[in-house]
């Protein structure tokens, strides 16, 4: 039988979540007899390969970009994982919710404390550039997602737990320690 | 003594004095019910509905109605579980709730009932709704993006002439509880930190001082919320 | 200024429980209540100012900010929109160079919008500095704001005539119609006021007054239907230093408005049923807490206390049974649906936010100013007369088992003859809509949109506490209405505005079943959200009072009668849709840094 397929990827996160990955410590030589990875940051795969049977998204989505990614995501994961916070509910990004979006701009290119080299008060608006949201979404308003794992970052035992559940088909343990959202 | 009654919450022999409201005997008898705008000491008035139990078929909130000889109170079954959860992800979505930027995650109490429940994510979609952060008091930061209308400030925080230094403003989804510009103003250390401490989410902040409990010694850091009520 | 606010709290006194009278002279005085004069009567009552500041901003018509010389509450109800709301709104909003919720720069007119005035029969209507104004057109609304401008004086911007029945008065002068279109014991004309006071209490105990009441087996009139008599021998058995009667005239479920045609054809019927109430329980002060939409009988109804006072039907020794004292003084809301519950109204009654208490104590041991009281419905009231006056026995005889009596219904919507009809308990939804020529009928809102939306399968059902509960309104909505977006979000709406936000799920939940409502509406719903919304719903049971356990009735009753209606709303073709739109959610950046908003389509 073939080792079940990860992939990973972090949109709009500070890839704190994908060190909480890496927080497993010495179980990460497990993981890599238990399952392959494919498109994730960890292994610099750049593009899906083959399909993938978890995929575990950091970040909630700020961006276009991060909706084409999720949505790919989606078109190639059997199962998606909202990782930390930012994926869940938008995270510190969604910080800036309540303020509307041009606001956010003039604050950050023309009118802040910090911009001062910006004398043109030029805009980025290059083609290349993904476009800003209105606002930043969670995950789970735009694509399905399956399962959710909370924590700012999440505890690595509850990364490890909730993976070697859904790969062994075991029930997953919740002890208190696990479940944070900071 | 001789006003002892007797009652049962979910099957289980309770006794406890006549009048007391269900919230505090079942405490007596070692068992949790969840509450949040509930505080021991201060009139209660039910309008958080976490405490919700059903008697006789009907919900009822257990911080405002006093056990009685021969109740029969269900709390820790299924469906009241899943609706004080229902309510918790409720208040989650309809404030501006960021746990990770909040000084007083890992000791508030929604933020524990969110454990207690292990609420992985809201059922309920996010509001996002815009509210303000009153940062004029000397003493403290009124956020209201994580006010939770308990109006627990409300009743308890008062100046020496019995006058509310906080108040509800408008009604309905445009509810807010607000600090009073004069009074805000003359308000001295200690009211301020009762504020802050009576304050179940990190609504009301202390100026000037932050952050002063290290990780992992916080109230809810390794202790459930209620765990020490439970026998 | 300051003068004034100083005489209005000499009039009231400095007790926080006159608050409400207190606010609601001032803004009438002021058209506003600014922060002179929330300091000084906050200094005066001893409270803090964000404490007095609580209770203006939980009423509609209590305002901080000046709302103009002229102000112009238009009802947003759904039957006044389906009368062409729209198009009066947009003629006033046109006018006068404003929006709803705006006042013109020159401080002249004021635009606001607002729930059900009860005037359901007559719309779209709207309130004017106290008085209503119904059956409004384009051409009224261009010609109210013109007046205006000219400094006309409220008289003179009335070219109507006044309504029938008493509404012609000189104390009422209203365009107001009664709309009377069956009448029963209660509307009949047969009874001679006072005769009861008079002729039968002389020779009859308290507790024979109670029985007979109790033997009627009448219950409230209100909607929730608790029996009376009960209610009476609670509060007398009840010990306290006074009892209290209360006259609950706060009715604002939308399409409720019969309160309002008895208060103006029969007020000495329910000011008389109150004093017998008095003398069964044992009470001296009556209060009848009458919604502030109703502001305009103030005079009438001051002037109808009076006579009665002079006929010796209140005050003291009346109709010369010694100690048997009563007096009746009313005392008004500002602008609160919730305020209807009886609790709630008891918190307004005292000076506070209408928010409802828990139960237990119930009113009856502990209601206004924590003394015993009883709460009782207009309806109840004058009902209670006619009781007394031929017996429980005889009362019996008229409607059902359970039911006994006759119901005043406040028939509106899509029918030839809206009105109210006074009819036995038992009567089928069938023979009402025959009745009141509603053709082509497609739902009837029974018991307003706290109650049940019913379909033509259902018709059949009868009008009772055990079958179909009503206050009293009835709405039909006819086969060209579109009940999801122009009723049941309206509805929605409704609830949300007028939660009073004390309980958690009252104040956030219907919110989110709108969004829900709104998503499913522009056609971006799923299966889910229909599954969503019915175990959703049920949180509201949490809620204190009945009108928060029922702010989810206009959506659960209609997903449960009117499936059909949603069904075809929602994607066939879509397991998934939360509504997010890529396209849309990038407009407003793209916009502001001069981009064309370009999407790489790649599959």
């Amino acid at each position: 039988m073939s080792k079940p397929v990860i992939a990973t990827t972090s949109l709009a996160g500070c890839f704190g979540c994908h060190m909480s990955i890496l927080d497993i410590d010495e179980r990460i030589l497990q993981l890599i007899e238990l399952v392959e990875f494919n498109k994730s940051p960890i292994d610099d795969i750049k593009t899906f390969t083959k399909p993938v049977d978890i995929g575990i998204i950091e970040g909630g989505c700020c961006n276009s970009e991060n909706v084409e990614v999720l949505r790919s995501f989606r078109k190639n994961c059997k199962i998606l994982i909202s990782l930390g916070e930012c994926a869940i509910m938008g995270g510190l990004p969604a910080l800036r919710n309540g303020i509307p979006i041009e606001e956010c701009l003039h604050e950050a290119y023309i009118g802040g404390p910090t911009v001062q080299l910006n004398k043109e008060h030029i805009l980025p608006n290059d083609d290349e550039l993904p476009m800003l949201l209105d606002r930043v979404y969670p995950c789970h308003e735009i694509v399905k997602i399956d399962y959710f794992l909370p924590g700012c970052a999440p505890r690595a035992d509850l990364i490890w737990d909730a993976l070697v559940a859904l790969i062994t088909g075991d029930p997953l343990k919740l002890p208190y320690e696990v479940v944070k959202f900071d | 003594m001789s006003n002892l009654i007797k009652f049962k919450i979910d099957g289980r022999d309770c006794m406890s004095e006549k009048g007391n409201f269900i919230v505090d005997a079942a405490r007596e008898n070692g068992i949790y019910i969840p509450t949040l705008c509930n505080m021991p000491g201060v009139k209660p008035k039910g309008s958080c509905r976490i405490c919700t139990v059903r008697i006789n078929g009907r919900l009822m909130t257990s911080c405002t109605t006093p056990v009685a000889d021969g109740m029969e109170i269900e709390s820790n079954v299924a469906e009241i579980q899943d609706l004080r959860k229902s309510i918790v992800e409720l208040m989650f979505v309809s404030g501006n709730h960021f746990c990770p930027s909040c000084e007083k995650s890992g000791s508030c109490e929604l933020q524990a009932l969110g454990y207690l429940f292990q609420m992985m994510v809201p059922r309920f979609p996010y509001d996002f709704p815009v509210r303000k952060v009153d940062a004029s008091s000397p003493k403290i930061i009124k956020d209201q993006n994580r006010c939770i209308q308990c109006k627990r400030c409300i009743k308890t925080i008062k100046d020496d002439q019995g006058r509310s230094l906080f108040a509800f403003r408008n009604r309905g989804h445009r509810l807010e509880v607000v600090l009073d510009k004069e009074l805000g103003h003359l308000m001295t250390d200690e009211l301020a930190n009762l504020a802050m401490k009576n304050c179940p989410v990190g609504s009301i902040i202390k100026k000037e001082i932050g952050f002063n409990t290290a990780i992992g010694s916080r109230k809810f850091d390794h202790q459930a919320i209620g765990s020490e009520i439970t026998l | 200024m300051e003068k004034s606010v100083k005489q209005i709290i000499e009039k009231y006194g400095t007790a926080q429980t006159r608050l409400m009278d207190i606010l609601i002279d001032t803004q009438e005085l002021l058209g506003f209540i600014g922060k002179e004069s929330v300091n000084e009567i906050a200094l005066a009552l001893k409270m803090s100012q964000v404490d007095v500041e609580q209770t203006i901003t939980f009423y509609h018509f209590l305002s901080t900010e000046p709302r103009g010389k002229y102000t112009i509450y238009l009802n947003n109800s759904a039957v006044a929109i389906m009368y062409g709301q729209k198009a009066i709104k947009e003629t006033f909003e046109k006018e006068v160079g404003i929006k709803f919720g705006q006042v013109s720069e020159d401080g002249l007119i004021g635009l606001f919008d607002t729930a059900c005035i009860g005037m359901n029969d007559q719309e779209p209507a709207a309130i004017i500095n106290n008085r209503v104004f119904t059956k409004l057109t384009p051409y009224r609304a261009r010609e109210i704001v013109r007046y205006m401008r000219e400094g006309k004086d409220m008289d003179e911007l009335i070219h109507e005539s006044f309504g029938d029945g008493k509404n012609h008065l000189p104390s009422l002068r209203s365009m107001v119609s009664s709309n009377i279109r069956r009448k029963g014991m209660i509307l009949s004309d047969k009874y001679i006021y006072g005769s009861v006071t008079k002729n039968i209490l002389p020779g009859i105990l308290p507790e024979a007054v109670i029985a007979e009441i109790k033997h009627s087996n009448i219950r409230g009139r209100g909607g929730a239907g608790f029996p009376t008599g009960l209610k009476w021998e609670f509060c007398r058995r009840a010990k306290g230093e006074k009892h209290y009667v209360i006259c609950n005239a706060d009715e604002g479920e939308p399409g409720t408005f019969k309160d309002r045609v008895i208060l103006t054809e029969k007020p000495e019927l329910v000011f008389e049923g109150m004093a017998i109430a008095g003398y069964a329980i044992g009470g001296d002060e009556g209060i009848l807490y009458l919604r502030y939409e109703y502001r305009y009988m103030k005079e009438y109804l001051e002037d109808v206390l009076m006579i009665m006072r002079k006929n010796n039907l209140l005050g003291e020794n009346i109709a010369g049974i010694d100690g048997f004292n009563f007096d009746i003084r009313i005392q008004y809301g500002a602008g609160a649906y919730v305020c209807g519950e009886e609790s709630a109204l008891l918190e307004s009654l005292e000076g506070k936010r209408g928010e409802p208490r828990d139960k237990p104590p119930f009113p009856v041991e502990k209601g206004y100013l924590n003394q015993p009281t009883i709460i009782n419905n207009v309806e109840t009231f004058a009902t209670a007369v006619r009781i007394v006056e031929n017996g429980g026995e005889w009362f019996t005889q008229f409607g059902t088992e359970d039911s006994t009596g006759t119901k005043i219904l406040s028939i509106s919507g899509d029918c030839m003859f809206p009105g109210v009809y006074e009819v036995n308990w038992g009567f089928n939804v069938e023979d009402m809509l025959d009745m009141v020529g509603a053709y082509n009928v497609q739902a009837v809102q029974v018991g307003g949109p706290s109650g049940t939306l019913i379909g033509p399968d259902e018709f059949h059902r009868t009008l009772g506490y055990s079958d179909l509960s009503t206050g009293g309104s009835m709405i039909i909505f006819s086969k060209q209405r579109n009940l999801l977006a122009d009723v049941v979000l309206n509805f929605m709406e409704f609830f949300i505005d007028e939660s009073c936000g004390s309980c958690s799920t009252c104040r956030n939940m219907p919110e989110v079943m709108k969004n829900k409502l709104v998503k499913i509406i522009s056609g971006k719903g799923v299966k889910s959200d229909l599954t969503d919304l019915k175990s959703w719903g049920k949180v509201l049971l949490a809620s204190r009072c009945g009108l928060g356990q029922t702010a989810g009735n206009p959506i659960i009753s209609s997903l449960k009668n009117f499936h059909h209606l949603y069904d075809e709303l929602i994607q066939k073709d879509k397991e998934f849709d939360q509504g997010f739109d890529l396209e849309s959610s990038v407009q407003r950046a793209c916009k502001y840094v001069n981009r064309v908003p370009k999407f790489h389509h790649h599959e």
